[in-house]
């Protein structure tokens, strides 16, 4: 029996525990320093999966992203989470920008992915919003969409029906060697290991600063900030919209989401530490840049904003290595874009690659699938009226604007990687991210989890630290 | 599928004053679909008082307000279903609720009015700047949780917008022992009752910062900090005028939008000003059968104007069912100088009873008239000594002062 | 002495103007007598309605909404609040029963201000 520790919930962890709990033999703890998955980069990012035109020939990032993209599809639909290949177009409009539409077409055509030139004609055809000044467009049909933060809960849960120990609110203090591998000691307790996986994201450089002499990579918070738009019965956008890249990047994109909603953003800001904030001016920038694919914004169909950063390394690649100085230590650095549509052949790479667990392990043979959610919304009129028969809490909804039921709620609560904050009920189902932002839903959503959790309400939490006061203690 | 003469969205104060109207003029099939697990809406957590003055003649707390129409629901035994959340209406009248009990169900309508309220705008709808982070609520639902469910959901308190809401709950935190420091308004004028502004700011000493709004959010975990700046008239940040609040609340009350999500797939004629349904004089939208009154056909600052709105509303819908609405050529209203929206959006050529125009002013004014005039022709004049934004003017109008329209109406604010 | 109220008395929110010159008070700028009577008395001793809540058992909410019976002076809203705090009734209550007979001395009654049902 060998014990492997994944450091970091992200979608780069969640993957390594989904996986590695496949195996016998094995044993895996996850430890994760906030009180729920997905909450740095992989909770507030673009949710795309690009296809893997993007990166530079020779590339880990090349190699990975083009691995991860084609194994999504499948994993999303073992895991019953959304997936939808929207297509992307880059846009380009001027001769500049069609010369490197046609540097990623060569690109793209060379590494197998499906790639097409189109005039304006066509494109505009399908985004009637499209600015009047794009003249061509890169379409990548295989460009897909995903909710990351479900995928992350998603894959925890499975690993935990097959064994994983998942510590959440356990922050990673310090690594030491010992006679037959490592010991962990967190905020919490002591931990024998016998192999690490250091997959901390922005905290990638100083869990690897705890066990390396010298520096292997140095991470760079960029803040990406977005706008969210209200979904509408006619979509604003249809596909992943680029515009032609730059040496800055992938610029502002608009992109639609899985549930309906548009995303327009990121814009790229280094940051001296990480900073979820939104800045005026940084969405002022969003809105100046994203004018260069699109046209007739919708800003009365804001309904949020937020932000993320993403861990950017120094060398424009992934830097993912076993330690040279301590065997068995694995450190996943500078997972920044495409780290989400890389994350499972990532995961399979350390695993098969630089593991080479293949040799020594095998696979279970019987993993545990964990009972899909229920999603009211997505059923037939008659499997819904069905299901409120049997539990009359699907026929209560308590999020009108994302129109989700009691029952939701309460399953979400009692999963295997179940919320148990306000925000974890919002990220699992969905209450909070409609038009009311919570305004209507928050106190319901609060009642309900004082109820499941068996707990006065004033304890529920919103987030990981917050908590209300009971206005009227008084005496009986 | 169940037949059904007027179905009622919502049973707040416009759907409860609607159903009594439309009971009393002699109609039996009603339903009320109310979303909650009891009548009354969001009066219930209102509780307040200053509520009845225009229809009893008294002040009465909103839950008070709210029992009288309860009451009165019961003795007529108007029919209703709590819990019970409205999906789907059609321009077929077909309307989709579900619950708990019953599950989804279908019911043919002669006439739907919408009376479903409205809702509060959002951190997210005007991207305050700063962290995300727990401590941010629209004073409704803080409302909801200190008035209804006994939790205070902060010690220290800023608040941004100076609408009623923000005001009484202001006062409602200080009188339960949380320290409010004080109202931040983009505007340079406050946007609640002159009133609220007296017994719930001034009577606590809490500050009001006017041309003022939220330029950071601070704070690891949670809210720690806000940091408020001066703007000028075009909402440009005014540099070095900054000031720091140590709290960890921020209640936003920065206005009330028509809850009409039920008309987004449906071809409904809109006002991007009221940002509700465009009605005519019968309080019909431009589907026809359709009718909308009170919070979600436009925020009104007073429940009696939502009242009295859904009575008249109800009544016209009830024309409807008997067979007796004879729909005329329409003339439009317009909202001319100093006048933001106006109320009904068109009215009949020859009316035949009394219309009620509902109008807001864009600035505050002092002495000045409002003109409501076709073509070069006055047809009414009203003197105000006070016009203000934040308090909406019923403007009633008898066929005799119409006539004959043979363009549109305008109302417009004429300056003395 | 001069003073400048707005008026609370209903949403009209008249711009008062108050003159003291002993015992003579004149006010200005009213719509209606109970303004005039407002601004008399805010001259003398400000007075308030108060609207609270206390808690209630075996009912929809943990609250029940009280409202005092009439107005009470403003320098004594801490106290009742205070007083409201040791206040516990249990469902079924009407509306306008009276929950606490002269609420902190202040010469009002504590009323419900709605009626909630029992509930187990």
């Amino acid at each position: 029996m060998k014990t492997i520790a994944v450091i970091g919930a992200g979608i780069v962890g969640s993957f390594l525990a989904y996986d590695l709990t496949q195996y016998e033999e094995v044993e895996v703890i996850l430890f994760e320093k906030h009180g729920d998955v997905a909450q740095e980069t992989s909770k507030a990012n673009s949710a795309i999966v690009h296809a893997g035109y993007d990166p530079v020939d020779g590339t880990l990032k090349a190699k990975l992203n083009k691995r991860g993209a084609k194994m999504y599809q499948n994993i999303c639909k073992q895991l019953g989470c959304g997936y939808q290949a929207c297509g992307g177009y880059v846009l380009a409009s001027n001769e500049e920008e069609v010369e490197i539409l046609q540097e990623l077409y060569a690109r793209g055509k060379k590494r197998g992915i499906t790639v097409e030139i189109k005039e304006r004609e066509e494109v505009v055809k399908n985004e009637k919003n499209l600015s009047k000044h794009i003249r061509k467009a890169l379409w990548v049909p295989d460009t897909a969409i995903i909710t990351p933060w479900e995928v992350c809960e998603a894959l925890v849960e499975e690993a935990l029906w097959n064994g994983l120990q998942l510590h959440l609110h356990e922050e990673v203090l310090d690594i030491k060697a010992c006679e037959k591998g490592y010991v962990i000691r967190s905020d919490k307790g002591q931990y024998s290991v016998d192999m690490l996986v250091n997959a901390a994201g922005l905290g990638a450089q100083k869990i690897m600063e705890m066990v390396e002499a010298e520096s292997l990579f140095t991470i760079t918070p960029k803040r990406g900030q977005y706008y969210v738009l209200a979904k509408r019965s006619q979509p604003y956008v249809s596909h992943v919209l680029y515009p032609a890249p730059s040496k800055a990047g992938k610029g502002v994109l608009a992109v639609p989401t899985i549930h309906g909603n548009i995303l327009l953003g990121p814009t790229s800001e280094v940051l001296k530490k990480v900073d979820n904030g939104t800045t005026t001016s940084g969405l002022q920038e969003v809105q100046e840049k994203v004018e260069k694919i699109i046209q007739h914004v919708p800003y009365q169909e804001v309904i949020h904003s937020y932000s993320g950063c993403r861990p950017t390394g120094n060398n424009n690649d992934f830097y993912i290595e076993e330690s040279r100085r301590c065997k068995g230590i694995f450190h996943l650095g500078c997972i920044d874009s495409p780290g989400l549509a890389s994350a499972p052949a990532i995961s399979e790479y350390v695993i098969v690659d630089l593991m080479k667990l293949p040799l020594t392990f095998h696979k279970k043979k019987h993993i545990v699938h964990r009972q899909k959610p229920l999603i009211m919304r997505n059923l037939s009129e008659t499997k819904q009226q069905a299901l409120i028969q049997k539990h009359p809490g699907y026929g209560h909804i308590v999020c009108y604007c994302e129109q989700i039921s009691e029952q939701e709620v309460v399953d979400c609560i009692h999963r295997k990687c179940g919320a148990h904050s306000i925000a974890g009920v919002k990220m699992r189902v969905r209450p909070g991210m409609g038009k009311c932002q919570g305004g209507y839903c928050e106190v319901e959503i609060a009642k309900l989890l004082a109820r499941e959790l068996q707990i006065p309400l004033h304890e529920v939490q919103y987030d990981e630290d917050s908590y209300y006061e009971v206005a009227k203690e008084g005496r009986r | 599928m169940k037949q059904v003469d007027m179905i009622i969205i919502g049973g707040g104060s416009a759907g409860m004053s609607a159903a009594i109207a439309a009971k009393e003029a002699g109609i039996d099939n009603i339903l009320i679909l109310e979303r909650k697990e009891e009548l009354g809406g969001i009066l219930q957590q209102c509780i307040h008082n200053g509520f009845g003055l225009q229809t009893f003649h008294e002040e009465l707390s909103g839950p008070m307000y709210a029992q009288r129409f309860i009451d009165q629901i019961h003795a007529y035994r108007i029919p209703y279903r709590l819990c019970s959340d409205v999906v789907w209406i059609d321009e077929r009248l077909r309307v989709q609720y579900v619950n708990a009990e019953e599950g989804y169900v279908w019911v043919q309508a002669k006439t739907i009015l919408l009376a479903c309220g409205c809702y509060e705008r959002n951190r997210g709808a005007i991207s305050i700047p700063g962290k995300r982070l727990p401590g941010v609520y629209t004073a409704g639902s803080a409302q909801r949780f200190l008035n209804l469910e006994n939790i205070l959901v902060g010690k220290n308190i800023f608040i941004l917008g100076s609408g009623d809401i923000g005001l009484i709950m202001a006062r409602r935190m200080t009188l339960e022992g949380a320290n409010v420091l004080g109202v931040a308004e983009i505007m340079p004028y406050s946007n609640g009752l002159n009133r609220n502004i007296v017994q719930c700011l001034k009577d606590f000493a809490i500050p009001l910062y006017l041309s003022h709004t939220i330029v950071d959010i601070q704070g690891d975990f949670h809210v720690e900090r806000v940091v408020i700046a001066q703007v000028d008239e075009h909402r440009n940040i005014l540099p070095k005028t900054q000031k720091s609040f140590a709290v960890d609340t921020l209640l936003l009350s920065i206005g009330l939008l028509p809850e009409m999500s039920l008309a987004d797939h449906l071809d409904m004629e809109m006002d991007s000003k009221s940002k509700g349904a465009k009605v005519n004089a019968h309080y019909e939208t431009s589907i026809p059968h359709i009718y909308a009154c009170g919070n979600a056909l436009h925020v009104h600052d007073i429940v009696d104007f939502v009242s009295m709105e859904a009575h008249e509303a109800a009544l016209c819908a009830v024309q409807d069912i008997k067979g007796q609405y004879h729909r005329q050529k329409q003339f439009s209203t317009q909202a001319g100088s100093g006048i933001s929206y106006v109320l009904p959006h068109s009215v009949d050529a020859q009316p035949s009873q009394n219309i009620t125009l509902c109008v807001r002013s864009i600035r505050p004014y002092k002495q000045v008239m409002i003109n409501i005039r076709t073509g070069d022709r006055i047809i009414k004049t009203i003197t105000k000594r006070y016009l203000l934004p934040s308090e909406m003017e019923r403007i009633i109008l008898k066929p005799s002062d119409i006539g004959i329209l043979e363009e549109s109406l305008i109302v417009e604010v004429k300056e003395s | 002495m001069k003073k400048t109220f707005d008026c609370i008395v209903c949403p009209m929110s008249c711009h008062l103007e108050v003159t003291k010159q002993k015992d003579d008070i004149q006010v200005r700028g009213n719509s209606c007598l109970k303004g005039a009577a407002f601004a008399r008395q805010e001259m003398i001793e400000p007075m308030r309605m108060l609207t609270t809540t206390i808690r209630i058992e075996h009912a929809i909410y943990p609250l029940l909404p009280v409202i005092t019976s009439r107005n009470v002076p403003k320098a004594k809203l801490f106290a009742i609040m205070e007083a409201c705090k040791h206040v516990c009734v249990s469902a079924p209550v009407h509306v306008n029963d009276v929950i606490v007979k002269n609420i902190a001395d202040s010469g009002a009654d504590l009323l419900a201000s709605r009626s909630m049902e029992r509930r187990i």
